[in-house]
């Protein structure tokens, strides 16, 4: 962010930081795209975020890819967006790093979007195990099935949920 | 002594063969529910066998409002309200980070004395927050005096979060653009009393609670987390700096002010329950020593807010913003498409994110400890529900 | 000349009319008495439903103590309850649960309804988890509004309800 009425060394500093920050993210993409050439496509690079879409059957290889050569070890979060005009779900994975001081500010946005008729995707619970619960909460309120994910059930819906997934933008709340 | 062993081995082979047990038989499957003295508005499933703890299952779920449908229903403005419900004595630090986003999406800057304010009330608000998960777990664990002592000091920083906003918990005070208002007269002067009496209960504390050996035993040792299986299950917030990891948003990275301000990241190596008790303190400490910089620093006049529409259209795209808050890192996925309402947003709240370490550290512990780990993952069923 | 004037029809008469003498005398303040107790030892169920726990939690602290009005948390079981404050939103899921904790509760029992969202729903009328109130499930004594109602109305709320209790009659 820029602040208009700030000291000179102020702005200096923050000047730095940006321009370390797109270092990052610059090389971050080099790297990726050097790997994996036309299978990567980025969709926006900011500072200290970008964000790839990747097709459903690369994302294990990638994932493994961002584990072992960048470090990243957690996923922030996982979740999904409904996308009824291109008949697609877009499934988004913020992976952040731990163990890699470089990348702790860093959060990289791994995405895949799978057909909404029959969704199903592979699921990273072996790659980052902390995307457990979070999976399972997508397979109940998007209706993403998960291959690989141990129990895709119901988890905060209540148990006689008999409707559709809530977060679909077919699912209309009463009276709007 | 091989004869005596003989002895015991053939009496137990008997004892078996009498009353016809299986395996499964010996497990017990009990419900902690969501009516229960020590579990709060969450239920999970565990079998015991005899003291120990075989599996856990948790089963959330039972405060489900539906926020984030519900957000793609209103606009900006009017998703603050609803959005500040998941952790009510917190509310400061969820908006706080929708704000950010929306503002980035929008692409605005806050003005320069309502960005210190929003910092000011942020850390309240986590003062607040923290004092109340302490009172919580004194009970939990039978000592009632942790109990009064710090939901009595809680209500001296509500008051100053009541002059602030006009409210006592849900106070809605930020919003896209900045803070509602600015602070009333004389008080920077209370504010600066308040916070220098809090420090002085914080060494109260330690002496009744922290040093207690009834507490260091029940907590010392018990429910180890190591540093890699942290890192590996993602867990944020006080529970992964008592496991050594020194990780908080504010200083990795630091949105508004919080480049200006000194203050150190707190964190201990014993990966203990006790641990995870204690860091939760010495935050406590850190916020007391920024709001005094806050205070020291804010620019004497200025506008707080930087006024928008109310029906705002922000410029399609995405964004994830995240704030440091009582349980973690605090982050919200917002995707917009050009029109006042937002298209989606995802709220990735600590508590969720934390729950993942709860059947990891209970199976294999014995029964007694449960209230120990379970509270000490700093995990409100409220939110993570959302 | 005893067994001609004990005879059963005015037996039976002796001892009406001493039982209406009795019931008259003793019904007041017997009653009183037994209202008496019940008012000043209300003991709530340790059951949080929503967002509203963190006030009911204020009402135990210090400032507003609720143990001069006798309301204590009951850490026993929920047997020996009589009141179940019912804060804030209940949910789809929670709400079998709050029934059979209502069910399970002996005689005599109270609900207060605590909170916008436990009166009609509240901020989340149109979520699609979410129950417009629980007069359909449970029999409500006492409405307490607010999001969240300040400690001090919560006070004032269970203040009504002794009221209420004191002019019940005891059978």
């Amino acid at each position: 962010m820029e602040k208009n009425n700030t000291e000179n060394n102020q702005t200096n500093l923050i000047e730095v930081k940006e321009e370390k920050s797109n270092l990052l993210s610059s090389s971050l993409i080099n790297s990726i795209t050097t790997n994996f050439g036309d299978q990567v496509k980025l969709v926006y690079k900011k500072e200290n975020r970008s964000k790839i879409l990747v097709s459903p059957e690369n994302l294990v290889e990638t994932a493994l890819y961002l584990r072992n050569n960048h470090g990243f070890d957690h996923a922030e979060s996982a979740s999904g967006t409904d996308y009824p005009a291109d008949n697609q779900i877009e499934i988004n994975y913020h992976l952040g790093s731990y163990s890699n001081t470089d990348y702790y500010p860093y959060i990289l946005v791994l995405s895949t979007r799978v057909d909404r008729t029959d969704p199903k995707s592979n699921s990273l619970i072996n790659i980052f195990p902390s995307v457990e619960y979070h999976e399972r909460e997508t397979y109940e309120m998007l209706g993403v099935f998960f291959l690989g994910h141990p129990r895709n059930e119901r988890f905060i819906l209540p148990e006689d949920w008999a409707d559709m997934p809530p977060l679909r933008k077919d699912f209309r709340i009463k009276g709007r | 002594m091989s004869s005596l062993q003989e002895k015991i081995d053939e009496a137990k082979k008997l004892s078996l063969q009498i009353t016809k047990e299986t395996e499964d038989d010996r497990l017990m499957t009990l419900s902690v529910g969501p009516q229960h003295p020590g579990s709060g508005h969450f239920r999970f499933t565990i079998k015991v066998d005899g003291d120990y703890i075989v599996f856990v299952d948790p089963d959330p779920g039972y405060v489900h409002r539906g926020h984030e449908k519900m957000c793609e229903y209103r606009n900006h403005f009017q998703n603050i309200p609803h959005l500040e419900r998941p952790v009510i004595h917190d509310s400061c630090n969820i908006t706080y980070a929708y704000s950010l986003a929306v503002e980035d999406l929008v692409g605005i800057t806050v003005p320069r004395r309502g960005q210190f304010i929003r910092a000011l009330a942020s850390e309240l608000s986590r003062l607040s927050y923290t004092l109340y998960w302490l009172a919580i777990y004194g009970i939990f664990l039978g000592h009632s005096t942790m109990f009064m002592w710090p939901a009595g000091d809680r209500e001296l920083l509500i008051d100053l979060l009541e002059r602030l906003s006009g409210a006592r918990v849900t106070n809605a005070f930020n919003i896209p653009g900045g803070v509602r208002n600015d602070i009333p007269y004389n008080f920077k002067e209370k504010c600066l009393a308040q916070v220098n009496y809090f420090e002085t209960r914080l060494k109260e504390y330690e002496d009744i609670f922290y040093n207690n050996p009834l507490l260091r035993q029940r907590t010392e040792g018990v429910g180890i987390l190591t540093k890699e299986d942290a890192i590996k299950l993602g867990v944020t917030g006080s529970v992964l700096r008592a496991s050594g990891v020194p990780f908080d948003v504010r200083k990795v990275e630091p949105y508004d002010v919080y480049d200006e301000i000194e203050f150190k990241v707190q964190y201990m190596k014993t990966c203990d329950s006790f641990a995870r008790a204690y860091v939760p303190v010495l935050d406590m400490r850190e916020s007391c020593h920024i709001i005094r910089q806050l205070l020291d620093k804010m620019p004497d006049s200025g506008d707080v807010r930087e006024k928008l529409q109310f029906n705002i259209k922000s410029s399609p795209g995405e964004t994830y913003k995240r704030v440091e808050s009582g349980r973690g890192a605090l982050g919200y996925h917002v995707v917009s498409d050009g029109t006042p309402r937002p298209y989606r947003v995802k709220a990735s709240v600590g508590s969720f994110r934390n729950l993942l370490a709860l059947p990891f550290l209970l199976t294999g512990s014995k029964l007694g400890d449960m209230p120990a780990i379970y509270w000490s993952l700093n995990y409100w069923p409220v939110e993570a529900d959302r | 000349m005893i067994k001609d004037l004990v005879n059963p029809t005015n037996f039976n008469l002796l001892v009406s009319n001493i039982g209406d003498v009795l019931v008259k005398a003793l019904d007041a303040p017997l009653g009183y008495v037994i209202n008496w107790g019940r008012v000043w030892s209300l003991w709530p169920v340790h059951l949080e439903t929503a967002c509203c726990s963190v006030e009911f939690g204020a009402v135990s602290s210090p400032r507003y103590d609720a143990e001069r009005f006798g309301i204590l948390e009951a850490f026993g079981s929920l047997r020996q309850c009589d009141l179940i404050v019912v804060q804030g939103t209940v949910t789809r899921k929670m709400a079998p649960r709050l029934r059979m904790v209502y069910d399970q509760m002996p005689e005599p029992k109270y609900v207060i309804a605590m909170g916008a969202c436990a009166i009609t729903g509240g901020l989340y009328l149109d979520s699609y988890n979410v129950l417009p109130g629980i007069d359909s499930i449970v029999p409500v004594d006492v409405y307490v509004p607010g999001c969240p109602p300040r400690p001090e109305t919560l006070i004032q709320g269970t203040m009504l309800l002794q009221e209420k209790i004191k002019r019940s009659k005891v059978k």
